[in-house]
């Protein structure tokens, strides 16, 4: 006998009007955060297909051939290649992926290419998140994911109103929520990548770098970006505490700052001091390895490593947020007071040739000092009265940018008075170096915690002084007091451009960011943060220790398992569940039996209530409306929910006396 | 091999597929009778799910594994929605309309599921016939299946086995059972057309009168009665005036007929003559004689009208047939 062609099967089942609508669409929202990246000719392009693809089913015209749409193809990722020069990396990969999108929705026949047009959707969503994985981002790609879920079981069932498709889409997401709670928690994390990333991959990342230059650091301070989160045991240090210690620079060349070779060394805790700090630390991937600890560092987080010049640093370049734990002392009870000869010969060391002007301005601060110290206080004096302004935008510096900035221009950002005040300091004979890092922080009224954005970024100086060691000086506190004590948005001068957070007449907005700030740390740690070492911590919560991969898949299965039988046990419930009605009518025929009126097999309700209301002449009213209502219900064409609520409370209230 | 090992074990295979066939009155498909297996479409989805775990865990991606999971999650809804979408669904078979051998008999099931929640996109087809429909059963409501089944010997014809089927909600898995409702249909044997042999000799010569040429003359309508034959309806008066009417023809009381198995010539088959018989069964209610049969055991008096013409009918459908 022939077997016909199965009806279910998606092979055989053709796309209608309606599905490819609703597929077009639920793509549109899962690729709209692509636009943004993409370029402006393929977003066209892909929306061309889309419209193309459409234009056809409703013509119900056949679909253009399989050469044309590889000539499309060919042509679209050649133009790719001249955009990025490459098609294998990040972005060009996922531009390429947003196309294939419009090109299968091109050769879409059946409800089998639909669907796996629909998987692509699923995948689509995942890139997104290789660019960000704000709150707002989740958001929009759940709604994705809840219109992509309804497209497919329209698939399924073609004839059914979209509306019970959406709800049916709601009901199964609902369902699997636990399941995903408990695979996100417990299945066993393993520390990525698995192999080599394309190089773009890390793109885009901002943050402090390896070297300083005049305009750097006020370029960056411009950014809202978020560089870290601290969140302290107990109180936070006041802001002009706050020094949040980066990479520290050693190198001059005469216009740039630079790191040099890093130096490894034990750290040895401290104890005792004024100031103690606990805080964690939730560090945004910045692409380098150093980390920031507040001055000066008592404790060393675990696995991290310490430098001879007193910073922390991570074993890989951070490429996820990470989080670390650590204590700090403001003022610590003793400070190292030697130091390597190579490593103060190094911070002695200027380019020859260059900022005469200043370099005599240091050996005249000298000769008239008795001390190292004095030649400091001088230093520091000459800078708070010689009129300098703090700016987000300094002129542009040539060949001689101390002695520019020193004497012309005499405006600058912090890189600039840092930079003159340790190149005067090694003029002077004096061992100087540049710390980068950050300053202040806006404390979160809402959960006490410290955000740390990149407009904090700051440059201060350490002196080296014989028996004292080295000493904080931040010249641009000295000469602009306002901007170590009340942040950069006091400091700066009225009418330049701030990031749009930090401007004071919106007091509100910032009100409100607080609230929102407050989330995303949640969200940061609990959610975006969650890896390996999380995994323990939590394990260890609910008892099981060195939680390994074989007892995380344990539970995760048991977990899965039962979460399994619930919802079988769910299905089963729904189904056996009686009428309510009926049920109710049951219950009434008991009452009414529990008096002596047993209603007999052949009796109809109408008979039965009007026998029930002769023998009962108290309850005769109630019977008959009873009786009347489950006639109704249970034979009319419209039962509505109000009626079966009000025959479930009479029968309920009924009272047999 | 695993279909002949069912075939040669009737029993083994009653066991498996939970019930033993022919199931009498409503059949519930009980969770034990709702298989479930993935379909193509979805491995497919677990290997996009591999390779969406496979990125996030390289990109250290917390928001890609928080939609693998809850991708899997679905899946696994999914599979427990797909089971449920047949399960309890309460199979009860309506009437067949006898057919002749040769045509195909018309089964109706009733597919139940109950207040809780519609069920859509069910396929029921016949296994041995081929023939199928997909459904959607309403909640609260009934859906009907007309499943065509090759009538091919006169007697009763067994609806045989049906398998239900669904890929609700997501295609991703395939969930089916298998029923044997106790429906048949009754196959009357397939009718050879032949003239009509003369009224019988043996017919009362009161009621013998000569056949009048215009049987068919009409002569009027009248008001419809129930028991009147669809064929003599003038549908279209009642297309345009609403009222049922019944066109009268003269010449209605004609002749008296014995259809007689000895008459038929003594070469024939007992196929053959029954084939003969329901031929002239048909020729003779058209004619609208009256006319009686007789069978080596039987004998149905004459009279005439749709149920003496099925009383007939059935009766040479079922001749020497073992009760079922």
């Amino acid at each position: 006998m022939t077997q016909a062609a199965h009806p279910l099967a998606p092979e055989v089942r053709l796309v209608g009007t309606r599905d490819l609508a609703w597929l077009i669409g639920a793509l549109l929202i899962v690729i709209a955060p692509h636009t943004l990246r993409a370029p402006w000719w393929l977003t066209l392009l892909t929306l061309c297909l889309f419209g193309w693809r459409f234009y056809y089913t409703l013509n119900r015209a056949p679909l253009p051939s399989r050469w044309l749409v590889m000539g499309i193809a060919a042509v679209a990722i050649l133009g790719i290649w001249i955009e990025y020069r490459t098609i294998f990396g990040r972005q060009p990969g996922i531009i390429l992926l947003m196309l294939f999108a419009g090109l299968k929705l091109l050769e879409t026949r059946s409800h089998r290419d639909a669907a796996v047009a629909a998987f692509l959707g699923y995948f689509l969503i995942m890139t997104n998140f290789l660019y960000t994985q704000s709150m707002l981002t989740a958001i929009v790609m759940c709604a994705a994911l809840y219109t992509i879920t309804a497209t497919l079981i329209g698939f399924s069932a073609p004839q059914r109103p979209p509306r019970a498709n959406l709800r049916t889409a709601a009901l199964l997401l609902a369902h699997a929520a636990p399941a995903a709670l408990a695979l996100f928690f417990l299945f066993p994390r393993v520390q990525g990548p698995l192999w080599g990333l394309p190089q773009d991959a890390y793109g885009g990342m901002t943050g402090l770098s390896e070297t300083m230059s005049p305009g750097n650091l006020s370029q960056l301070a411009q950014s809202d970006a978020i560089a870290f989160r601290a969140e302290f045991e107990g109180d936070a240090p006041p802001q002009p505490q706050r020094y949040w210690r980066g990479p520290v620079m050693w190198d001059f060349d005469g216009r740039t700052w630079s790191i040099g070779p890093t130096m490894l060394a034990d750290f040895t805790p401290l104890e005792g001091g004024r100031g103690r700090y606990r805080y964690g630390v939730v560090l945004e991937a910045h692409n380098h390895n150093w980390l920031f600890a507040l001055e000066t560092m008592a404790t060393l987080p675990q696995g991290m490593r310490y430098t001879a010049d007193g910073q922390l640093l991570a074993r890989f370049p951070v490429r996820a947020r990470m989080r670390y734990d650590l204590a700090s002392v403001v003022v610590p009870a003793g400070i190292d007071t030697d130091e390597e000869a190579a490593a103060l010969r190094r911070a002695l060391r200027i380019p020859p040739g260059f900022n005469l002007r200043s370099v005599a301005l240091a050996v005249k601060m000298r000769a008239a000092s008795s001390s190292d110290g004095e030649v400091m206080t001088r230093a520091i004096a000459f800078l708070r009265e010689g009129r300098y302004i703090y700016t987000l935008e300094p002129p542009l510096l040539g060949a001689d940018s101390v002695d520019e900035f020193l004497f012309d221009t005499k405006s600058g950002f912090c890189e600039h008075f840092s930079s003159a005040f340790v190149f005067m300091m090694r003029a002077a004979g004096i061992p100087a170096r540049v710390v980068t890092g950050y300053q202040g922080g806006e404390l979160n009224p809402v959960d006490q915690i410290i955000t740390v954005r990149q407009s904090d970024a700051h440059a201060w100086t350490e002196v080296f002084l014989k028996g004292r060691g080295w000493i904080r000086v931040d010249p641009t506190a000295v000469a602009v007091p306002g901007r170590v004590e009340s942040g950069l948005a006091r400091a700066v001068q009225a009418g330049e451009p701030l990031p749009l957070m930090l401007r004071p007449h919106l007091e509100w907005l910032r009100d409100m960011r607080f609230q929102w700030d407050a989330l995303a740390h949640k969200w940061n740690v609990w959610v975006l943060g969650y890896n390996p070492e999380r995994q323990r911590d939590l394990m260890l919560l609910i008892g099981i220790r060195d939680a390994d991969w074989r007892s995380l898949t344990a539970t995760l299965f048991t977990i899965l398992g039962l979460m399994t039988l619930i919802l079988i046990a769910w299905s089963l419930r729904q189904l056996v569940r009686p009428d309510p009605v009926q049920k109710a009518w049951r219950t009434f025929c008991g009452k009414l039996a529990a008096r002596g009126v047993e209603r007999a097999p052949h009796e109809g309700p109408r008979d039965y209530s009007a026998r029930a209301a002769r023998a009962l002449p108290g309850a005769r009213r109630s019977i008959l409306r009873i009786a009347a209502l489950y006639i109704g219900l249970r034979y009319g064409s419209h039962p509505s929910t109000p009626a079966v609520a009000l025959l479930r409370r009479l029968v309920r209230e009924l009272r047999l006396t | 091999m695993i279909a002949g090992l069912l075939e040669r074990n009737p029993r083994f295979a009653n066991w498996l597929y939970g019930f033993t066939p022919p199931e009498r009155g409503t059949v519930v498909l009980v969770h034990r009778r709702v298989y479930i297996v993935p379909t193509r479409l979805g491995w497919l989805f677990a290997a996009t799910l591999v390779i969406l775990l496979i990125g996030s865990i390289n990109y250290a991606l917390s928001l890609g594994f928080a939609l693998t999971f809850l991708l899997a999650g679905m899946g696994l809804a999914g599979m427990v929605h797909t089971a449920r979408n047949l399960a309890r669904i309460a199979v009860s078979v309506g009437r067949a309309e006898p057919v002749f051998a040769g045509e195909s008999a018309q089964f109706r099931l009733y597919l139940d599921g109950g207040p809780g929640f519609d069920r859509p996109a069910i396929l029921a087809r016949h296994l041995g016939a081929g023939s199928q429909l997909v459904v959607d059963v309403p909640a609260g409501g009934l859906a009907e299946v007309v499943l065509a089944v090759p009538a091919v010997r006169r007697g009763w014809l067994p609806l045989g086995r049906v398998m239900l089927e669904t890929r609700f909600p997501l295609g991703l898995f395939r969930a089916w059972s298998y029923i044997e409702p106790d429906a048949r249909c009754l196959v009357y044997p397939k009718p050879e057309r032949s003239t009509l042999p003369p009224p019988s000799a043996e017919a009362a010569a009161g009621a013998l009168r000569t056949q009048t040429t215009g049987n068919d003359d009409f002569a009027g309508l009248r008001g419809y009665q129930p028991s009147d034959s669809p064929r003599h309806v003038a549908w279209k008066a009642v297309a345009r005036s609403d009222v049922m009417l019944t066109k009268q023809f003269t010449g209605e009381a004609a002749a008296e007929l014995w259809l007689d198995w000895q008459l038929l010539p003594a070469h024939m088959s007992p196929e053959q003559r029954l084939s003969r018989l329901a031929g002239w069964v048909l020729a003779a209610e058209r004619a609208g004689a009256h006319y009686g049969l007789r069978l080596p055991a039987l004998e149905i008096a004459p009279r005439r009208g749709d149920s003496h013409s099925a009383a007939c009918l059935q009766a040479l459908a079922l001749y020497q047939q073992p009760a079922p």
